[in-house]
């Protein structure tokens, strides 16, 4: 019986849902004090003064720290990316708003509270500078990391501007995407516990505990073995826990400083600015083509913000090396420094902002050729990486153009824009292709098999609501040959052996693959037990035709179970460690995902309201681990996909430099009115180059090319191209 | 800690005096209020909770329908009557809000519902509302959700209720109760315009308690619509919104009543456009012009100019759709 595939809930669903699950904050820690951070007002300037004494007064303070009486962190305070550069109350310069500046530690969270509204804070202001438009003449190239890897911020394949010249038709357009913030459910917490001057536990909600680690040991000068690090469940993520922030250092200095365990949860509006978002991004696209639609030229330039103190880079040009058939294609990079706090990976970096850009330049293309959008991929479809001559591990993105055209009717797509009404409204639909890299970190496992024959696994990923905990158990209990029920898959700890960032869509990959290995050599090594053992009724078989299923093993009639071998070999678990990372052999290939988008839209003709009335995307990600929770996945991505095309936009106040739309009310994300029908599916891929496996990952993938479908969906409602997000009714009056 | 005086009251008698107090608030729902105390931009000294009153009765007359002032929000939505009636005012209180907190939000909070103006609720910006003389950071700033219509110098905070556009369009009279004892205050007359003294919002006076809301029952109520316009199609500010009340005998308008929501510091009529409307046919034209009436002293920033052709838009179609039902 095999588990892998199957729609199995989640393991940790009943948990969850009846409240047993315990997130980082509610980790209930003897003597805990209350931590509540207070940020600065200004974004760009420097504190001049902080009045404590009013917060100090009051009753149930422990302390309120400030760059003045801050312990002085002996050790670095960022490492190499993802780490990111952090406020640790350590000097006086304010780089951008909501920036801590001050801690105010109490016995109780109401009085920490308080105590944090009474500290005053005066600060010298500068201007801030918010808008990447105002900064393009200071516009610089910087190395992109994405997937773990470093690559260049510019490409150049054959010759773009001869493409434009020789071309039919041409497309030279501008897209921009706001900035936006992640507001996963969960805030941002931390629980700090010091058992002794060098040795320190966090219950933190993170992506990865390993990083947390890393950056208490190097910030406190102390073993990396000596931090202790436990996430065990997180209330949603997508990126903005990726790395450790402010908030994780200031609360093991808080703990140190008062000497007594100290829980710190961020405020929702502190969510705004401290804890990274997606930046803004200004896209030029320029697309050359002949008469038939083949692509003579490609070029694809995105300028993204980031912080005066750290780069992170939207690499939305990336995909454009990779996904059409082009000869001449160019891609470059640029950040540009603003007086805002640090963006980072926010779902999809890059690919989801990117391929609006893109794909709605394709469209356009399609528009101006009098093509079909989707004759015009097919047109362009790239059976090898175009950049750089290699194969596709595997790609089945012509199956999910013809499933998904299909399956949304794309045949009754009119091709005149605002030539069709369904009750008043205007229908309109839209496509785009989804592309994501399949990516692929090293990782590790521990297996070990119990005396009772049921195995314990262990790695420490995190399970952000993905449902790592379910599919991971799954892979083991195939590798092992034992019903999923007798496989318990535990996660979230620093003394796990080591996995990657559970970002980049790459947990399913990296660390299925290390479950896979380590219970495939936790079962050779209980065969070759059994087989060497006189006690064993197989004794003397050979290894490899010993058959195991369901915890028996069997051969030539004759069987043992895990639960004897473990017995005889003297009760105590049987344990083995291994790990998985990528090859010689994955370099060979271009690792991709893909799929395509498809979206009906109704527009009210007047009041320029957009309503997403249907969503089909149809997803070739390798293989899927559990059809449930890759649909979930993938589904949420669509709905995402929403939110980017019609809602999401971290507005700033200009003159503040401060994000002002910094509450769940005014930064919209999609209610479930705004949701009509939403379907993913999967075309389900063997594919033996792309990891052990074969999984290329469904966190992100269901967010590409969504909101540009949708664009292209409006476009075709009204005849209107919007090439800023998001598309809010204003924009279609 | 600061100090909170928390005082259930058992009277309506009871509950005014508590309330002139000076620093008291009322406290029903809480949706608005206790949100508001969280974030430290209302900081009553004493809570006076008037949710045990017997004020949540929806009391159906010939004349039309009193609605208590703690009247849940869900139930005065929900009420037959109400839907008979005022449809307008059902649909302008399913459009506001969320389920949950339209199962709690009362009556008279939704009156008192403060603006969602984010300057106003960021500690760290400049307010006249939250701090009078304080300045306003929001007049240069980000401008999208704010009023064209009704503001000044010191504040142009935009009114966030949706229940309330329907009641002045139907021409409610608030019942309250104080020390001097009871009066019927207009609806037009109960939220103030920012003027020199934004922190002044309601016409009420130091511990006055609305009780209860009284809405004529008209022909045009009967076949009143709420239209709103927002970002996000639940739970979202309106970017614009309009109640109409129309009454068309032999092709003509007989009686025309109309507010405006998402455009205004309070619920906006035009008693001008109205007046045009009476005695004109029915027709896209007409409306037009009326509606160039309403906005014709519409003054935008930076991020809103939009709301004046929306606004216009919002209005022809709640009329159009008025007129088809009338």
């Amino acid at each position: 019986m095999k588990s892998v595939g199957k729609p199995l809930v989640r393991i940790d669903g009943r948990a969850k849902v009846t409240g047993e699950a315990r997130y980082s904050y509610e980790v209930q820690v003897p003597g805990a004090a209350y931590a509540v951070l207070v940020t600065s007002g200004v974004a760009r300037g420097r504190l001049v003064e902080i009045d404590t004494s009013a917060a100090e007064r009051e009753p149930g303070v422990l302390a309120i720290i400030t760059p003045r009486n801050a312990i002085r962190l002996p050790g670095k305070l960022h490492g190499e990316p993802p780490d990111r550069v952090v406020q640790a109350l350590q000097d006086d310069r304010i780089l951008f708003s909501n920036q801590p500046v001050a801690v105010a530690v109490a016995d109780t969270l109401e009085r920490a509270t308080h105590a944090a509204l009474l500290v005053r804070v005066r600060a010298e202001a500068e201007p801030p500078s918010i808008r990447v438009q105002d900064a393009l003449d200071r516009a610089f190239p910087h190395d992109i990391v994405a997937g773990g890897r470093k690559q260049e911020p510019d490409s150049a394949h054959g010759d773009a501007a001869r493409g434009m010249r020789e071309a039919d038709a041409r497309i030279e357009q501008a897209y921009e995407v706001p900035p936006e913030t992640h507001s996963p459910m969960e805030p941002h917490a931390t629980i700090a516990l010091w058992n002794a001057p060098d040795r320190v536990t966090l219950y933190d909600s993170s992506q990865w505990v390993f990083a947390v680690r890393n950056k208490i040991a190097n910030a406190f000068a102390i073993p990396k073995e000596n931090v202790h690090v436990m996430t065990k469940f997180v209330g949603g993520a997508f990126g903005c826990k990726g790395s450790p922030w402010s908030h994780v250092i200031i609360a093991a200095l808080a703990a140190k400083q008062v000497g007594r365990p100290v829980k710190l949860v961020l405020t929702r509006q502190q969510m705004f600015g401290m804890v990274g978002g997606r930046p803004q991004t200004v896209q030029a696209v320029a697309l050359g083509a002949k008469k038939d639609g083949q692509l003579a030229a490609l070029r694809h330039e995105s300028t993204s913000a980031t912080s005066r103190f750290d780069v992170f880079v939207e690499a939305a040009a990336l995909q454009a090396r990779h996904i059409y058939a082009c000869p001449n294609i160019e891609t470059k990079h640029r950040v540009v420094r603003l007086d805002i706090g640090t963006p980072t990976f926010m779902r999809a970096p890059g690919e989801s902002s990117g391929s609006f850009a893109l794909e709605s330049a394709m469209d356009e293309l399609a528009h101006a050729l009098a093509l079909d959008p989707l004759a015009l991929r097919l047109k362009n479809y790239a059976e090898i990486d175009p950049s750089e001559g290699k194969p596709f591990s595997s790609k089945s993105l012509r199956q999910c153009y013809t499933e998904g055209a299909r399956r949304f009717g794309w045949d009754k797509r009119p091709a005149k824009p605002r030539s069709q009404t369904r009750e008043g409204l205007l229908l309109g639909m839209g496509m785009a292709t989804a592309s994501y890299p399949a990516n692929f970190s090293p990782a590790s496992a521990v297996a070990r098999m119990l005396p009772d024959g049921s195995a314990q696994v262990e790695s420490g990923t995190i399970d952000l609501g993905t449902g790592t905990y379910t599919v991971m158990a799954q892979v083991a209990a195939d590798a092992l040959g034992l019903p999923y029920e007798k496989v318990r898959f535990d996660l979230g700890d620093s003394e796990m052996p080591e996995a990657p960032i559970s970002a980049g869509s790459m947990t399913a990959a990296s660390v299925g693959s290390a479950v896979l290995l380590t219970c495939g050599a936790l079962r050779e090594k209980l065969v070759q037990l059994a087989v060497a053992d006189p006690a064993s009724p197989l004794h003397g078989a050979r290894t490899e035709e010993v058959r195991v299923e369901e915890g028996r093993l069997a051969a030539q009639g004759r069987s043992d179970t895990y639960a004897d071998v473990v017995r005889r070999a003297g009760e105590k678990p049987i344990e083995v460690r291994s790990k998985a990372a990528p090859g010689e052999e994955r370099k060979k290939y271009t690792n991709l995902a893909f799929g395509a988008q498809f979206a009906e839209v109704l527009v009210d003709p007047d009041l320029g309201s957009v309503r997403v009335s249907r969503m089909v995307g149809v997803f070739a990600p390798g293989r899927v681990l559990n059809a449930r929770t890759a649909r979930s996945q993938l589904m949420g991505g669509m709905v995402w996909g929403i939110g980017m095309a019609l809602l999401e936009h971290s507005v700033y106040d200009e003159k503040l430099g401060r994000i002002m739309s910094r509450d769940l009310a005014d930064y919209h994300v999609p209610g479930n009115a705004d949701v009509g029908v939403v379907e993913p599916y999967f075309i389900e891929e063997q594919d033996e180059h792309v990891n052990p496996a074969g999984v290329k990952g469904v966190g992100e993938l269901g967010l590409c090319g969504a909101a540009a479908a949708i664009a292209n969906a409006v476009f075709n409602a009204t005849g209107r191209r919007i090439r800023t997000l998001p598309i809010t009714p204003d924009k279609l009056l | 800690m600061r100090q909170i005086a928390y005082q259930r009251a058992g009277s309506v008698d009871e509950a005014v005096q508590a309330a002139a107090q000076p620093e008291a608030a009322f406290l029903a729902g809480g949706t608005s209020l206790v949100d508001l105390m969280k974030l430290e931009v209302l900081n009553p000294a004493r809570v006076v909770d008037v949710t045990r009153l017997d004020l949540s009765r929806i009391e159906p007359r010939a004349d039309g329908i009193r609605l208590g002032a703690t009247a849940t929000n869900s139930a005065v939505a929900a009420h037959p009557e109400v839907k008979r009636r005022f449809p307008a005012l059902s649909q302008a209180l399913l459009s506001g809000a969320s389920p949950q907190l339209r199962n709690v939000a009362t009556v008279a909070g939704n009156l008192m519902q403060r603006t969602r103006c984010a300057y106003y609720r960021d500690l760290a910006t400049r307010c006249n509302k939250r701090s009078p003389g304080a300045g306003c950071d929001a007049i240069e700033g980000w401008t999208r959700m704010h009023a064209i219509l009704g503001g000044s110098e010191q504040c142009i905070a935009l009114h966030p209720s949706d229940m309330c556009v329907a009641l002045a369009a139907l021409e409610a009279t608030i019942h309250v109760r104080g020390q001097r004892g009871e009066r019927d205050i207009p609806f037009g007359d109960f939220h103030l315009l920012p003027g020199d003294h934004p922190e002044r919002e309601f016409a009420l006076e130091p511990g006055e308690l609305v009780t209860w809301v009284f809405v004529p029952a008209t022909a045009a109520a009967a076949r009143s619509r709420y239209v709103k316009v927002r970002d996000r199609i639940s739970y979202a500010f309106a970017l614009a919104s309009c109640a109409t009340a129309l009454e068309v005998a032999n092709g003509r308008i007989r009686v025309a009543r109309m507010a405006l929501g998402g455009v205004g510091t309070k619920p906006w009529r035009s008693l001008e456009a109205e007046r045009m409307l009476v005695g004109a046919t029915p027709r896209a034209e007409t409306f037009r012009r009326a509606a160039d009436v309403a906005l014709r002293d519409a003054r935008p920033r930076r991020d809103n100019a939009f709301k004046v052709e929306l606004a216009k838009r919002t209005m022809i179609r709640a009329l159009t759709l008025s007129a088809e039902g009338a």
